[in-house]
């Protein structure tokens, strides 16, 4: 009997296991991904959703297992098992949790690295920072500050200012203003944001990015977009009545059509 | 006067009023002041219901045409605040703790009384100041959690009425958070050891523990917002030199172990109920008491990750996803645990029960959903969307509500000597169950394709799902009229429930039902086995019956 419960076990948890792939496989839960940090977010959502379902359906299934089959029958007197508890059992799973927490918390880390969330901490000790008057903080994503001063051609900078109930977006380079933020495939853009009255959050849910948009403390937050299109812009943070409206887009163009839209916009001088 | 007992000592018999004007009174019994917390939080949770349903009602079109953008964020603020504040953390707390842990400890009362029924009568006032500053000016509308500077431009009427009202109810808290450490500590009857003690008591002393080391944060921090409202201070405000973030960190490091502190005694109450209805000892009591003192001291270090699109440096991430991640363990060794106190029972498929199992599935996933929020890469994307509307409903409600309905089912025997009609509880908690999944289960692909959370207007490609959502807002709306109509009909018609309709060990089932105001007649009985259900347990009741 034991050798059949244990095959029993093993098949379970073996189906158990193929059917969290098959299921984080098959069920696609999110937008079209659009920047380069998209990509590898994808893989870390794939990766949790694969050990979610499994503990989801495993858990699920041996409560409704037990409901039933050690339910009390009509006529059915008397306790059930005198089992107070089992160390071994009990220091399997604690230590599953564990290991499985741990990996999760490796995995993250490496994730976040590669979207460059730990650069800015290479550079916070540097003098450079701290003569600025201003403390700028790095959003995710952000690459190393330095790429977001505009004489450094590697990357576009672009302001944006959050005010009640919209996004400004201003270009340095041709003075620029637009409601929308219109930027080039394929170059990493340098958005340095800062907010005129209540937090505000820039988010657009195809580059998988996020960040609050704070009044008094300016924030770099860096993108590389990998498909041209247009995609909405959401505030993801609570700031007054029309909240729900403060949404704008964000075209991604192919390079000469940006540049044409540069230049068609760039104010002359007179 | 003050007033404190000693073990054994009984409530002085004049301070006890009768009849049913009791449970209106400044009754010292904890009994009537546990029914107290339970129907007044009950009458808030209608109201805060009410609100949640005219959100539904709103997004159920992608425009904003059900009501005024300034009121949508006045039904949020308050229906969050009075959900937490008013119903869950009071019922958790204040109503199943002032009724069960003096009988759990073998004693007459809580170790203060007059306190007791002081922090009672703190709620109903604050509670009637919160709802009635929406027809002064309009009621607070910065969410629940009051961002600086929203809170300070938004009216400040309501902002200040919200922030007096949340102090009172801090402060009922911290004084029920003292009260109880005092009784478990100080009141147990002489030859009870604390490792003997009910689960529930440890729960409760552990959140105890985390109501008074982090209310004070909340209240300090909520002074100063004040200040900065109405004598123009710049503690928070960053046109003045204030700091948003600093509010922030603030305001998380109590609202965070807030999280801890309803679901904690919602933990110890399913580790009361389930092993008296599976007829089994409760699965590895000491482990459980050790993952109940890990998740306190965790609680405390995880503020942080509520904040990650903040302006948070790296190395703070990192603490925070880890710390969090880390409470997966402690909680996941609790659940496997009451699934092994299942295993090989003879479960009696109750109202209690099936809410109890109910619970274990919802928070499983609200329990995965919450690991996934912890890393930081995968919250920069879903922080502050229906997917975080979703995960933390599957606690709060998932976890606690059910819990609540569960120990209704289980105590009410207890509570009023009549027993509940089990085949209109099946029936509510099957209604509830798929309504509450229909409702917040779907809200996860939301948060995930771009809908943010507090919003009345959104994305017409979200409508259908919305609908769905709201539809199972209604079923969970509804299901809470099988539920009203089984209690009344069961106080006045409903079977003698007998002292032990459970067969159960805990001291409460010792005595009458109700109990007497001294708790039992006689010495308070010394239970040293609060679990000890078994085959064991029914030879020697077959043998007492001989």
């Amino acid at each position: 009997m034991p050798k059949l419960s244990a095959i029993i076990t093993l098949a379970t948890s073996l189906i158990l296991g193929i059917g969290g792939v098959w299921i984080a496989y098959n069920v696609d839960m999110l937008p079209v991904s659009a920047s380069m940090n998209a990509p590898v977010y994808d893989e870390l959502y794939r990766v949790l959703f694969i050990i979610g379902s499994i503990l989801f359906i495993g858990m699920t299934a041996l409560v409704i297992y037990s409901l039933v089959h050690f339910r009390r029958k009509p006529g059915e007197t008397g306790d059930g098992i005198d089992l107070e508890g089992n160390i071994s059992l009990e220091i399997f799973w604690t230590a599953i949790p564990a290991i499985v927490v741990l990996f999760v918390g490796l995995y993250s880390y490496d994730i976040y690295d590669r979207m460059g969330g730990m650069q800015p901490l290479m550079h916070d000790h540097t003098s450079h920072i701290e003569s600025q008057s201003e403390r700028i903080w790095g959003g995710i994503g952000s690459g190393p500050i330095e790429t977001s001063s505009p004489n450094n051609s590697s990357s576009l900078p672009i302001e944006l200012t959050a005010m009640q109930f919209a996004f400004i977006f201003h270009y340095p380079k041709g003075d620029i203003v637009s409601g929308e933020l219109h930027v080039p495939v394929g170059k990493e853009i340098s958005l340095k944001m800062e907010s005129k009255d209540v937090i505000h959050a820039f988010w657009v849910p195809q580059f998988r990015l996020k960040q609050d948009v704070i009044p008094g403390q300016p924030t770099i937050l860096n993108f590389t977009p990998t498909k041209t299109g247009n995609f909405p812009i959401v505030c993801a943070e609570l700031c007054g009545p029309y909240h729900g409206g403060m949404r704008s887009n964000v075209i991604v163009d192919e390079q000469e059509d940006f540049d044409t839209w540069l230049k068609e916009n760039t104010k002359e001088t007179i | 006067m003050t007033l404190s007992l000693k073990p054994n000592d009984s409530p002085p018999e004049k301070l006890q009023p009768t009849g049913w004007l009791k449970y209106l009174s400044f009754s010292l019994d904890h009994k009537v002041i546990g029914l107290q917390y339970l129907v007044c939080g009950f009458l808030f949770y209608l109201i805060g219901g009410s609100l949640a349903g005219a959100i539904r009602v709103e997004l159920t079109s992608p425009l904003s045409d059900f009501m005024p953008r300034e009121v949508y964020n006045q039904v949020l603020t308050l229906h969050g605040t009075i959900m937490i504040f008013l119903w869950i953390v009071p019922v958790v707390n204040g109503a199943f703790g002032n009724y069960l842990i003096p009988f759990y400890v073998g004693a007459r009362d809580m170790a203060f009384p007059r306190l007791n029924a002081v922090a009672f009568w703190l709620i109903p006032p604050s509670g009637l100041m919160l709802i009635t500053s929406y027809f002064i000016n309009g009621a607070a509308q910065s969410g629940w959690t009051a961002y600086p500077p929203l809170s300070i431009t938004t009216p400040a009427a309501g902002q200040i009425i919200w922030i007096l009202s949340v102090l009172l109810l801090g402060g009922s808290s911290i004084f029920g958070g003292i009260n109880f450490i005092a009784t478990i500590l100080k009141l147990r009857r002489p030859g009870l050891r604390l490792m003997q003690l009910p689960m529930y008591c440890w729960a409760m002393l552990g959140t105890s523990i985390l109501v008074v080391l982090s209310t004070p944060v909340l209240a300090g921090t909520l002074i100063l917002l004040s200040f900065d409202i109405v004598a123009h201070t710049g503690f928070f405000n960053p046109s003045l030199g204030g700091n948003v973030i600093v509010y922030q960190h603030l305001f998380w490091f109590y609202s965070h172990p807030a999280v801890y502190i309803m679901v904690l005694p919602a933990f110890g109450l399913v580790s009361e109920i389930l092993p008296i209805h599976s007829r089994k000892p409760l699965f590895g009591y000491t482990t459980m008491v050790f993952s109940i003192m890990g998740i306190v001291v965790l609680g405390l270090v995880v503020w942080a990750h509520h904040m990650f699109t903040s302006g948070t440096p790296p190395w703070m991430r990192l603490f925070f996803t880890i710390a969090t991640a880390f409470i997966a363990v402690p909680t996941g060794i609790k659940f496997f645990n009451w699934v092994a106190t299942l295993w090989g029972g003879k479960i009696s498929l109750n109202g209690a029960m099936l809410f109890s199992c109910g619970f274990i599935i919802n928070f499983v996933l609200g329990g995965i959903t919450g690991v996934a929020l912890a890393q930081v890469p995968f919250d920069v994307h879903v922080h502050d969307t229906y997917f975080v509307v979703a995960h933390f409903h599957y606690i709060v409600y998932g976890g606690s509500v059910f819990v609540i309905f569960s120990s209704i089912y289980h105590w009410f025997p207890k509570f009023t000597g009549k027993m509940l009609n089990e085949n209109l509880g099946r029936f509510h908690f099957i209604i509830t169950f798929i309504g509450f999944n229909l409702c917040f289960a779907p809200q996860h692909w939301l948060g995930l394709n771009g809908m943010p959370r507090r919003v009345a207007e959104y994305d017409p490609q979200f409508q259908l799902i919305n609908q769905i959502s709201s539809v199972g807002a209604l079923l969970m709306a509804l299901s809470t009229l099988p539920f009203l109509w089984n209690i009344f009909q069961s106080i006045l018609y409903g079977d003698d429930a007998g002292n032990n309709p459970w067969d159960a060990l805990t001291p409460e089932w010792l005595t009458s039902s109700p109990p007497p105001v001294e708790n039992w007649e006689g010495d308070a009985p010394l239970v040293v086995e609060p679990y000890g259900y078994g085959e064991k347990h029914s030879i020697e009741t077959e043998a007492q019956k001989k």
